[in-house]
């Protein structure tokens, strides 16, 4: 039973001019809607998954450097992307919600937990795949295991580490949208209310939601390329480095 | 392609029938005694759960699959199809099921077309990266005695690449359940809809976590296990 086309396609216009002209609320009582609304929306949105994001980059990334570097506790490094996919996201927003209450901080903190497992897999992931033999040119020229960290593995593993914070962002980003259920307004509320939005403010929202990630993945897309050293480009297959799901995470997962 | 979906109509009358209750469950406490009396509210949703589950993992296995052998026997396809299967599960879940809510309604079809679209980054991944790891060697000698290319597809390289083409199946399984909690926004079932209509009951959220996690894991093992069965050279291997 599809629709017919025509009644799509006027349910997409109506929810375009949901994100660009205000309207009445569903019990008409609010004005909804609109360029202003739902760009407060999308800077609530964008700015809660940011944080996060930002947060787990500075507690993983020392962590996957340093484990990495002396290449221990594998288990920890890629058992918690394991866990991480194991348990659901909602169940982690609900879990925050229930046990901890609701607020910024809250969700904030729940959004950095979603965050962190890709991070941290991908940068250890990224240190272990550095050709042994150049740490130990290295070490030969008499580099400190600082320096070694800081000017042979961290470069080559710089393209992998990005593969892990694009899919964190594009993860943070996705599940922010339900943060009104934690009390924080984001792209969600228009969807988690449709009693007040409406079928096109669901929808709108949802248009605005899907734009915004995917214009986030293409962007870090981009970055990764940047941050590709010249020589794993001409070596690599097929050119650029491993996208959104590193192999090489299984292949180790594997072992 | 209708479950019996009787849970939906009910809405959230979940949460309005704990209301009236005291103690416990009324504070929004864990309530061991209650969670114990009231399993079965859980046992339709959980079944619902599954059947988004499973079902968009094995068409999207099927899927997958075929797309894999075809790009491995074209590999001009191999970037557009890494692309565009990239692109879709780029796309946030809950706004995927919003965006499918007009073209197909609400309930679990929707879910499961957003679902399945999901798994094929994955599953398609692991069946390239698989097959491109097949042994040289091995290829060579089966072709030194004499296999068509069919045979060689079917009785070498596939079964050589299927611990990572499981290995796709096993993590496509897992990030499943775990966005099908997002399905009920599309009108269709799942333990999504509980934790949702009842989020500040620990009781209620904790049960709706274990069920999902143990959910994830159960089909984890099962994969686990069926590879362990049909790759019996790999046990004989590692004794």
């Amino acid at each position: 039973m599809t629709p017919p086309l025509a009644s799509i396609l006027t349910t997409f216009r109506d929810a375009v001019q949901f994100i660009f002209e205000q309207r009445e609320s569903g019990a008409g009582t609010v004005r909804v809607g609109g360029l202003q609304e739902v760009g407060h929306l999308a800077a609530n949105h964008f700015a809660v998954s940011f944080l996060a994001v930002a947060i787990a980059l500075a507690v993983s990334v020392p962590i996957g450097l340093w484990l990495g570097h002396l290449g221990r506790a594998e288990f920890l490094a890629i058992g918690v992307a394991n866990i991480g996919r194991a348990v659901p996201a909602l169940a982690i927003i609900a879990f925050f919600v229930a046990f901890l209450g609701t607020g910024f901080t809250n969700i904030t903190f729940a959004l950095t937990l979603l965050a962190i497992p890709p991070i941290l897999t991908n940068t250890y992931v990224g240190m272990r795949q550095v050709d042994p033999e150049l740490v130990d040119a290295a070490r030969g020229q008499g580099l400190s295991e600082f320096q070694v960290v800081r000017q042979v593995e961290l470069p080559l593993a710089l393209a992998t580490m990005f593969g892990g914070v694009r899919l964190s962002a594009v993860t943070v980003l996705a599940t922010a949208t339900i943060a009104p259920r934690a009390g924080l307004d984001t792209l969600g509320t228009p969807i988690l209310s449709p009693e007040v939005y409406g079928e096109a403010g669901q929808i709108g929202a949802a248009i605005v939601v899907a734009v915004l990630t995917l214009t986030t993945d293409a962007g870090f897309a981009l970055v990764q390329r940047l941050v590709t050293p010249k020589g794993l480009k001409v070596a690599g297959r097929g050119g650029g480095p491993s996208r959104t799901w590193p192999m090489s995470i299984r292949r180790v997962q594997l072992r | 392609m209708s479950l019996p979906l009787t849970i939906i109509a009910q809405g959230g009358g979940f949460v309005r029938s704990r209301a009236g209750e005291t103690g416990c469950p009324g504070n929004d406490g864990i309530c061991l005694n209650w969670i114990l009396d009231h399993l079965d509210r859980y046992q339709t949703p959980f079944i619902e759960h599954v059947y988004i589950s499973v079902v968009p993992v094995a068409i999207g296995f099927a899927i997958a699959l075929s797309l894999g052998l075809l790009a491995h026997r074209l590999r001009w396809l191999i970037t557009p199809l890494t692309g565009l299967t990239s692109a879709l599960y780029t796309v946030p879940s809950i706004a995927a099921f919003l965006l499918l809510l007009p073209v197909t309604g609400r309930g679990n079809d929707t879910a499961i077309v957003a679902l399945t679209a999901y798994t094929l980054v994955i599953i398609f991944r692991n069946v390239i990266t698989g097959l491109a790891g097949v042994p040289k060697d091995s290829i060579d000698a089966a072709r030194g005695m004499g296999l068509t290319s069919r045979q060689l597809l079917f009785g070498v390289e596939l079964p050589l690449a299927l611990p990572e083409i499981l290995a796709g199946l096993r993590i496509a399984a897992a990030t499943t359940v775990g966005l099908a909690a997002f399905a009920y926004l599309a009108g269709a079932g799942g333990l999504g809809r509980n934790i949702d209509s009842n989020i500040t009951f620990k009781g209620n959220v904790l049960v709706c976590g274990v069920l999902l996690t143990l959910l994830a894991a159960a089909l984890d093992l099962t994969v686990l296990t069926f590879q362990r069965f049909v790759t019996p050279w790999r046990r004989a291997a590692s004794s």
